[in-house]
């Protein structure tokens, strides 16, 4: 049977693909930033995961306001990398798993997420840059990501966005989703974006790394904590984009402790301000 | 019965709810266009001609012309959707976002290397810290021309 074997957590702010991209990643801006993952990549080739179930969200990119689904599936074969209006990143066309995506997507139904299914879609820097952090530097042609990803896009960006509470729940689902498949297969899941951000108004720029250093701690050792945060704490203490964090809550209710199991084993921690106008997490979290 | 917005005050922040959407619909689904390769070409060519194609107001026209990013916000743009006109002039989204506060780019960059704005003061309006109003323009490029 296929199951999650461990969550990874990660900002997943544009300016550091584009670091990437341009090859800024030695500068002394960014030096401390990458330096947060390289252990991350080295775990990511001792640790390498059959699947990637990917939690990120859309920043107006496939879904403009024709259409704002709340949790969105990408069931398709692969996944083009899209144009945010500069053209797109320089990186591999992402490679999916239409089959435990679509088992995923049937089974996460009948436990009452009504999720939105996605045949075909762009992928934007919200699934691009963790996997550029995780995997390194990608030719976009002859280069490849190493194992398929199953994108799972969430709105946050028109409210009201899903509550932290119910991607806490939906992580749970998920997680039974992946156990009922027959393939053995090692699974991850991924919850990005965040952590402390506003990118607009006269409030731009705020960052509150007590808010975001008390929010990993529970995220680790008290999720329940963590899954209880209202909208409206995210917005005062973390910037009104800050609120990208409930997706993180997707992948920790996903981990076996919350059904009772024991608690994951926490490989890696890092945090640092800032990436462009961003306070940048990351988490690595074991099942045992 | 009237929703509840319990985000209403915050300093200097706008919630895209339901509302600010059908405000900014037309406004931003004219940013969505610009991630087109070629819309941007004739976007740039003739500014005015190209928002001539869409349906929305004057006021957002002209909001959209003079790059005034908090105005196109009040009008129901978001952040990420106004983000195209900033690609399509080659700003960074650092830029972006500073260019709302009034400071130069430098300021706003200091002030995030420098650990970021603090929510001290900044977390109900009324309060005292930098992001109130009472407080705006912030930097020195809001105050060119006072």
């Amino acid at each position: 049977m296929a199951k999650i074997t461990a969550s990874v957590f990660t900002s997943h702010v544009p300016a550091i693909g584009a670091a990437m991209d341009l090859g800024k990643t030695h500068e002394d801006y960014w030096k401390p930033v990458f330096a947060g993952y390289d252990f991350g990549k080295q775990w990511i080739k001792d640790n390498k995961p059959d699947v990637i179930f990917l939690v990120y969200n859309d920043h107006a990119t496939a879904f403009s306001l024709d259409l704002i689904p709340t949790f969105a599936i990408g069931t398709a074969a692969e996944y083009e990398v899209a144009d945010e209006g500069f053209g797109p990143r320089p990186v591999p066309k992402v490679i999916g798993h239409p089959d435990l995506a679509a088992h995923i997507a049937q089974s996460v139904i009948q436990q009452d997420f009504d999720l939105t299914i996605v045949n075909k879609m762009a992928v934007d820097h919200g699934l691009t840059v963790p996997l550029s952090l995780m995997f390194g530097e990608q030719d976009p042609v002859k280069g490849a990501w190493p194992c398929p990803v199953i994108p799972f896009a969430v709105n946050v960006v028109q409210y009201p966005v899903p509550s932290g509470r119910r991607c806490y729940n939906l992580g749970q689902a998920i997680r039974k989703a992946v156990e009922s498949y027959d393939e053995d297969l090692n699974v991850h899941i991924w919850g990005t974006g965040g952590m402390s951000h506003q990118l607009q108004g006269p409030r731009a720029g705020l960052i509150n790394k007590e808010f975001d250093n008390a929010f990993l701690d529970k995220l680790i050792n008290d999720p329940e904590a963590a899954a209880s945060i209202p909208h409206i704490d995210y917005v005062r203490e973390a910037g009104s984009e800050g609120i990208e964090l409930v997706m993180w809550l997707i992948a920790r209710g996903a981990m076996t402790d919350v059904a009772g199991g024991k608690p994951p084993k926490l490989a890696h921690r890092f945090y640092h301000v800032p990436a462009s106008n961003t306070a940048v997490g990351h988490l690595i979290l074991e099942n045992t | 019965m009237s929703l509840d917005k319990p985000y209403l005050d915050v300093p200097g922040t706008t919630i895209f709810d339901a509302e600010q959407s059908r405000k900014g619909y037309w406004l931003n689904q004219f940013c969505m266009s610009l991630m087109k390769a070629e819309n941007r070409v004739r976007f740039k060519a003739n500014e005015r001609a190209y928002l001539d194609e869409w349906a929305m107001t004057e006021e957002q026209k002209q909001a959209v012309l003079a790059r005034d990013l908090n105005w196109c916000i009040r009008l129901g743009g978001n952040i990420y959707f106004l983000a195209k006109i900033g690609s399509t002039d080659g700003k960074s989204f650092q830029q972006m976002a500073g260019s709302m506060t009034g400071m130069t780019e430098e300021e706003y960059r200091n002030m995030m290397i420098n650990g970021g704005r603090s929510a001290e003061g900044n977390r109900y309006v009324g309060e005292d810290g930098d992001a109130q109003a009472h407080r705006q323009p912030q930097g020195s490029a809001g105050k060119k021309g006072i």
